[in-house]
């Protein structure tokens, strides 16, 4: 695998998506919810900021994951079924290179995407602070541009390199639809990894507390990468926690890029 | 060395949903394409055809047997640099334009940024796309995404070409600019391995020709070998009453009428002169008179149905 091969595919793939009307609809999509949650902090007298936050950093969370799985499922199956592969093959370029490219390029799609609307965030919390009085910012427990937001934003973008990872993966052997639902089904899982751990408590059946515990084993825990509720008000992170669950995500994403290179060398392409 | 040599490569789907059943698109192919020849490859539709050339591409894997390219295996990422390749049919991507996207695949080739804009365009202006480069692609006719397949084909002066049905999309212009590229290429002594079904263009284009039929390689050789140059016969139109052809009906193999007093006539290869003096004492105007050669067409048919045949009897 060549890193000059994967940089090449990666800026087309970017190139790509970034003239396609989705991310860009998102985006728009995006600073209009984080807009609209600014109106609504106006009727929550005193809690506005923690409202905005809360709301500006689900709706990126939510933006996000909604490109990494309409494009990300779409990457490799929909060059196989347009039949767009042909020519890219043929040249010289190894497959491994080809499918690492299309990661990256839609990583770095996220990445711009993600950095837009922290800016358009950062933006309208700076008008708020400019606009509020100095003995309502008495009662925050966080300043208004609070470093600690780039963390939760951070740790939303390595939730989003794990869904492209997870995208990526079904794209190369099943249909769009289908990858849509499962990657989803992961991302959903891996926000409820600690009821899948204790289902027991929840459940008679031993069978089915066995599943959910080998799920749990299996699938990727997300929950240490959500501090939305620590940065927005004003708690302490749990540090440690944090950085298992990035280094944790980080081999899931490597062992998912890599078993999308397995199928993707054996396939052919009818 | 061989521009492209195959060892008996053999290809098998899997077919059926539940009970999975092998089905051989192709069969032990075998071929040898010399450096500087225009090959024909052809066949009738579901011949096999693109299966042959997806092995070379390394597009799908083989059953058994072997291909190499310019004496490497198709594997060979770094032989990819000396080829070109136009896909069945070719799409792209809709957000990029045309410029943008051969910019990106002369990239792929590591073709320098100062010689990549010259050559980008080089190549747009040879298959004739104007202004329209910088379009996106997603608007573009099939006819000129048919171009822009066959110029991402020549962005790196490849020394192998593999044009899977060149024609395919293209308007009688649009063919005959083809016809006169492939021609351009291969006075550049580039070897260009085409597939189609379109007869006429191979007569025109090709040096030599393979004929697949159901998968198996059918026949194939040097056109001059298979075209030939010995007359079978002479066809001979004239104007005439129908009194003087009813009397020239016994020296002639069969009588066509074309419209009122126009007839074309079927003559043996041996002396048309007799003919054509009773004709003219009886009053007849010749019109032309051309003679009969075996065409690549009468080739094709006589071996698709041979190997048709063979099949069934299988």
């Amino acid at each position: 695998m060549s890193l000059s091969a994967v940089r090449k595919v990666a800026v087309a793939v970017f190139k790509e998506s970034v003239r396609d009307r989705v991310p860009y609809s998102l985006v728009i999509f995006a600073v209009i919810l984080m807009g609209a949650s600014f109106l609504m902090s106006k009727l929550t007298a005193g809690q506005d900021f923690k409202v905005i936050k809360d709301l500006g950093l689900a709706t990126m969370n939510a933006m996000g994951l909604l490109i990494a799985i309409f494009i990300g499922t779409g990457l490799v199956s929909k060059e196989v079924e347009k039949r767009s592969i042909y020519a890219v093959l043929a040249k010289p370029l190894t497959r491994a290179s080809f499918v690492v490219g299309k990661f990256a390029g839609l990583v770095l799609t996220l990445a711009v995407n993600l950095g837009m609307m922290t800016a358009a965030f950062y933006l309208m919390l700076q008008y708020m602070n400019l606009t509020t009085d100095d003995w309502i910012k008495q009662g925050w427990r966080a300043p208004a541009h609070d470093p600690r937001l780039l963390v939760a934003i951070a740790l939303i973008g390595v939730q989003l390199t794990l869904t492209t990872a997870v995208a990526l993966f079904f794209s190369t052997f099943s249909s769009p639809m289908l990858s849509m639902l499962l990657t989803l089904a992961v991302w959903v899982a891996g926000h409820f990894s600690g009821d899948l751990r204790n289902f027991q408590t929840a459940v008679d059946s031993p069978a089915a507390a066995a599943i959910a515990r080998a799920l749990y084993y299996v699938l990727p825990n997300l929950d240490p990468l959500d501090v939305k509720n620590e940065v927005v008000h004003g708690l302490p992170i749990a540090w440690t926690s944090v950085g298992i669950g990035v280094a944790s995500i980080a081999a899931y994403v490597g062992v998912l890029v890599g078993g999308a290179v397995l199928v993707f060398n054996r396939r052919d392409f009818k | 060395m061989l521009a492209i040599d195959t060892d008996g490569l053999t290809k098998d789907y899997q077919i059926g949903f539940w009970r999975k059943r092998p089905y051989r698109a192709l069969h032990d192919l075998t071929l040898a394409v010399e450096p500087g020849d225009v090959y024909g490859f052809l066949g009738p539709n579901g011949a096999g055809k693109s299966t042959a050339i997806k092995l070379l591409m390394q597009l799908i894997y083989p059953t058994s047997g072997s291909a190499r390219i310019l004496g490497r295996p198709v594997g060979d990422v770094d032989v990819r640099r000396r080829i070109g390749f136009l896909p069945e049919n070719p799409t792209f991507y809709d957000y990029l334009t045309a410029e943008e996207l051969l910019t990106y695949f002369a990239r792929l080739f590591d073709i320098p940024a100062a010689e990549r804009t010259a050559r980008v365009a080089r190549v747009l202006d040879e298959v004739g796309i104007g202004a329209e480069r910088r379009m996106r692609l997603r608007s573009y006719s099939k006819g000129m995404v048919q171009r822009v397949g066959i110029a991402q084909a020549l962005i790196n002066d490849p020394e192998v070409v593999f044009f899977d049905e060149p024609m395919s999309g293209l308007d009688p212009l649009g063919r005959r600019d083809v016809r006169q590229l492939l021609l351009r290429l291969r006075d550049r002594g580039c070897t260009v391995f085409f597939s189609s079904h379109i007869l006429s263009d191979a007569e025109t284009l090709c040096s030599r020709v393979a004929i697949i039929a159901q998968g198996r390689l059918a026949a194939g050789g040097r056109l001059t070998d298979i075209v030939g140059v010995d007359i079978l016969g002479w066809e001979l139109v004239v104007d005439a009453a129908p009194e003087a052809i009813d009397r020239a009906r016994a020296r002639v193999r069969a009588v066509t009428p074309l419209h009122e007093h126009r007839y074309t006539l079927d003559l043996a290869p041996e002396s048309p002169e007799a003919v054509l003096q009773a004709l003219t004492a009886d009053g007849a105007r010749v019109v032309s008179l051309n003679p009969l050669r075996r065409t690549l067409e009468d080739y094709f048919v006589q071996h698709v149905a041979k190997t048709a045949k063979r099949e069934a009897a299988l």
